[in-house]
């Protein structure tokens, strides 16, 4: 007897486990960056979205290139990047249904505070690198395909310091594929490419008191937002070049049929909508403006 | 699915054309780990041999906790070593965070258990027979040490071996402590990790096939020696 009533319990339990309880709730699986993760923004948002939609969504946060791939394969029903080329690639190639501005942030240049290679106050993004180049001052790359990777390596072209490129021949889809890195030189002695994320980046650069591209909001939140603050600087920022905007793409339901493309337009264009576009506006993050609202001119 | 089968192409080619990349990665693995089992086994099998052999109060705890710390989970061994020598540790002015000596350091901790451990049962497998057959020939305990010692010789190394197969494997401790700062502590774990990161899972697997390769040609060289040693 009591060994029955076990067994319907154990029995219970694994149909419980299995059960798709949220069938009939409104939820949505999300690919984002770390960066948008790490900002706070979103704790801030989906709460609100599910106040006003009843939307829920589960969130994925990794590098820009890993969130992309989970688009690409269907296994999300949308995705929050910032990398416009490739995002607009993302589109035409058919896996994004539409790309939506949402906001902007800015990347800055953060070093140590002895300053080797004297760029504090220098505004110009790619003076600052060929400086950091020229002194062979120690510099820790994401060096992950991120969205921040692909502007570093951006900003390094602009910068017309000679770089080296090494790549690696793969297969994919039968045919023959090369995987190309692009860096300044000195790897392993001066530039460190270490494949993390942003945080990781920022503790390694202040462990090795080097300097490092970030977008602004981890920063300030490595910086003010913890008990013991990094020990790195602010010391170029302000270039044009250091733009970087987000973008917003449900995954296309004609390559997917599977995904919820409904609710993730509705989330979609609700991130873009006045209201949500003033409160982008007013996150901030350590007593400092994180974001910058794109879709909507007006919304301060 | 089929990245599966690109995987494997990818592994081939890559092996096959000498990729130079490859080649650094692969070395940094094989440098790094051999380094870590060479020390742990300095340390793991004579700290063995003298578990086995000695009886002492508090010997059954002690193995006890050697046992328990053979599920040591290198995140923990990471942020331990972590601790001393990140530049607000004790030992930050070292500036061991981020090097390849760091990563031996956490690979070292992760497997003396493992060679402690598996060095004592090694001895206590031994026929209690070879010990007083050992005693009535006049042998002194010293060469009775030695007998049980050398017949004990295929499992020690098995021992060892087994140290060698996890730190190869492990990619926490190398990431945390490494940094997998490419073409100096990038070895083939946190290189995959990083691949798989960046949606590259094509490369990913192929270095994870690189990597059994490798395994597979040191287990063959091992058998040779294990071999030879019997003859």
């Amino acid at each position: 007897m009591k060994k029955g009533l076990l067994f319907i319990h154990a029995a219970a339990l694994v149909i419980l486990a299995f059960s798709p309880v949220d069938a009939a709730e409104k939820v949505i699986k999300m690919s984002t960056t770390t960066s948008t993760e790490n900002s706070g923004l979103l704790d801030v948002l989906l709460p609100e979205l599910e106040k006003d939609t009843g939307i829920k969504i589960k969130v994925f946060a990794k590098g820009t290139g890993a969130a992309i791939r989970d688009g690409t394969d269907g296994n999300v029903d949308i995705i929050f990047v910032h990398a416009k080329a490739r995002e607009d690639k993302f589109v035409a190639d058919g896996y994004g249904a539409y790309r939506l501005g949402v906001m902007h942030n800015d990347f800055v240049i953060v070093g140590p505070a002895a300053d080797p290679a004297a760029i504090k106050g220098k505004k110009d993004a790619t003076r600052a690198l060929r400086m950091i180049a020229g002194k062979e001052a120690p510099f820790v790359s994401r060096g992950d395909d991120s969205g921040t990777h692909t502007k570093e390596q951006a900003l390094w072209k602009a910068s017309g310091i000679p770089l080296t490129t090494t790549s690696t021949e793969i297969v994919s889809k039968g045919k023959k594929k090369k995987l190309s890195f692009v860096y300044p030189g000195g790897l392993g002695k001066w530039y460190f490419s270490i494949g993390q994320g942003m945080g990781k980046t920022l503790t390694y650069a202040e462990e090795k008191q080097a300097y490092a591209l970030t977008d602004r909001g981890t920063y300030l939140n490595y910086k003010f937002g913890r008990e013991q603050g990094l020990d790195l600087d602010i010391l170029c920022e302000g270039d044009s070049l250091l733009f970087n905007p987000y973008g917003i793409i449900p995954v296309n339901p004609k390559k997917y049929p599977h995904v919820k493309f409904d609710l993730a337009d509705q989330f979609a264009k609700w991130l873009v909508s006045p209201r949500i576009q003033a409160m982008i506006a007013r996150y901030q993050i350590q007593g400092h403006q994180a974001f910058y609202p794109d879709a909507v001119s007006d919304a301060k | 699915m089929e990245f599966l089968l690109d995987s494997l192409f990818s592994a081939l080619l890559l092996l096959w054309s000498i990729d130079p990349e490859l080649v650094e990665i692969v070395s940094v693995s094989l440098k790094v780990s051999s380094s870590s089992t060479i020390i742990a086994s300095i340390v793991g099998v004579p700290a063995g041999l003298l578990i086995a052999f000695r009886e002492f109060p508090g010997k059954r705890l002690l193995i006890t906790t050697l046992n328990t710390l053979l599920a040591l989970p290198t995140v923990v061994v990471g942020l331990f070593v972590y601790a001393f020598i990140s530049r607000r540790g004790i030992l930050g002015v070292l500036d061991l965070l981020y090097t390849q000596k760091a990563m031996i350091i956490g690979q070292v901790i992760l497997i003396i258990p493992i060679i402690t451990v598996f060095t004592i049962s090694a001895i206590s497998r031994i026929d209690e027979r070879y010990r007083k057959t050992a005693m009535t020939l006049g042998a002194d305990a010293l060469q009775t040490a030695w007998v049980i010692i050398r017949e004990a010789r295929f499992a020690i190394v098995a021992a060892v071996i087994a140290a060698f197969g996890r730190v190869i494997a492990e990619v926490g401790i190398s990431m945390m402590l490494g940094g997998n700062a490419k073409g100096f502590t990038r070895n083939m774990t946190t290189a995959m990790a990083l691949e798989y990161d960046k949606g590259e899972f094509v490369l990913s697997v192929a270095l994870g096939i690189v990597l059994l390769t490798v395994s597979f040609g040191l287990n063959i060289f091992f058998n040779y020696i294990q071999g030879r040693a019997r003859v």
